[in-house]
């Protein structure tokens, strides 16, 4: 079963990326992100941490944000996940 | 749907011409909305414009003005502050005879006073510093320059900073810091949450949402009904 968490890493992609609810579904912890997505720019990625930030009520740091976190949907959401056991 | 213009003063004295787009039929309901804040305004456009089209169906003139030095405007943004921008809205209210505002996200802080009307999803200008700073931040990283937030803004209250291909004046970076959205009982907050969907401000590519453009629409003119 998938966590809270989880679901809502989906729910803000498909806001950010434009898709129905569902379409996110298929996101594995290898699905590739920033840098595999042309339409997630560093504006929306942007977008995507600060939103991630305000539903989620963590702080991200600026020098946690690198090309390693935003790879993968998995790498995202163990960070997200552990950000949240703090 | 026509491309009307106002009168927008200058710091310096005198007027600059501004282009707005407008629904106007001489009708007494007149609704200026005052556009989302930079990046934001142009995921944020067509969404809006979807909402006049709807509201001038309802039988509401309405009125989408140009920020200075934004959009069509040939003013200079990097000259420009969040003062210039609300006595621009100031000015714009006053020309096309708003009897109420629709504010939408940012826009929201740089009303007016004296009008009533609705804020859509409010934002603190800081938020929105704080995201356009984020993606220089990661296109930065992504160039292989290492910068970090707190030299680029003590730049940037010194001599101006281009986040997201805005050339931001330091009073803006200033101003931007400060503003939160003004509390008024005669503004009423609409959030995300009466409206439905997933917020079209987050979308990497702009889009629209007839569902959303037609709730907004419709608390509008409800509002103005009762």
């Amino acid at each position: 079963m998938r966590t809270k968490t989880d679901q809502m890493l989906r729910q803000i992609l498909s806001d950010v990326l434009g898709l129905e609810a569902g379409q996110t579904d298929n996101f594995t912890t290898e699905t590739g992100l920033f840098g595999h997505l042309p339409e997630l720019d560093s504006m929306a990625v942007a977008g995507l941490l600060t939103e991630l930030e305000d539903r989620l009520d963590i702080i991200i740091d600026d020098d946690e944000v690198d090309g390693d976190l935003l790879e993968t949907f998995g790498s995202l959401l163990a960070f997200a996940e552990a950000k949240q056991v703090r | 749907m026509k491309t009307l213009g106002y009168a927008c003063p200058l710091p310096s004295g005198g007027t600059a011409r501004e282009l707005a787009l407008g629904f106007d039929q001489g009708r007494a309901k007149r609704v200026m909305i005052i556009p989302a804040l930079l990046d934001e305004a142009n995921r944020m456009r067509r969404f809006t414009v979807e909402v006049m089209r709807r509201l001038d169906i309802a039988g509401i003139d309405c009125f989408l003005p140009d920020l200075p030095g934004c959009n069509e405007s040939l003013q200079d943004l990097a000259e420009t502050t969040s003062v210039d921008w609300s006595d621009a809205m100031q000015a714009a209210a006053a020309q096309f005879g708003a009897s109420h505002l629709l504010a939408i996200r940012g826009g929201g802080l740089v009303r007016p006073n004296g009008y009533p009307g609705w804020h859509y999803a409010p934002v603190k200008g800081a938020s929105i510093l704080r995201q356009m700073l984020r993606a220089r931040l990661i296109s930065s990283r992504e160039a292989g320059r290492e910068e970090n937030q707190e030299q680029l803004l003590e730049v940037g209250l010194e001599a101006g900073l281009e986040l997201g291909g805005y050339q931001l004046s330091s009073g803006m970076l200033r101003d931007l810091q400060s503003l939160v959205p003004a509390i008024s009982t005669s503004f009423m907050i609409i959030d995300q949450e009466m409206i439905g969907g997933g917020p079209l401000w987050l979308r990497a590519e702009p889009g629209e949402d007839r569902a959303q453009a037609d709730a907004l629409a419709a608390v509008v003119a409800i509002g103005m009904n009762a």
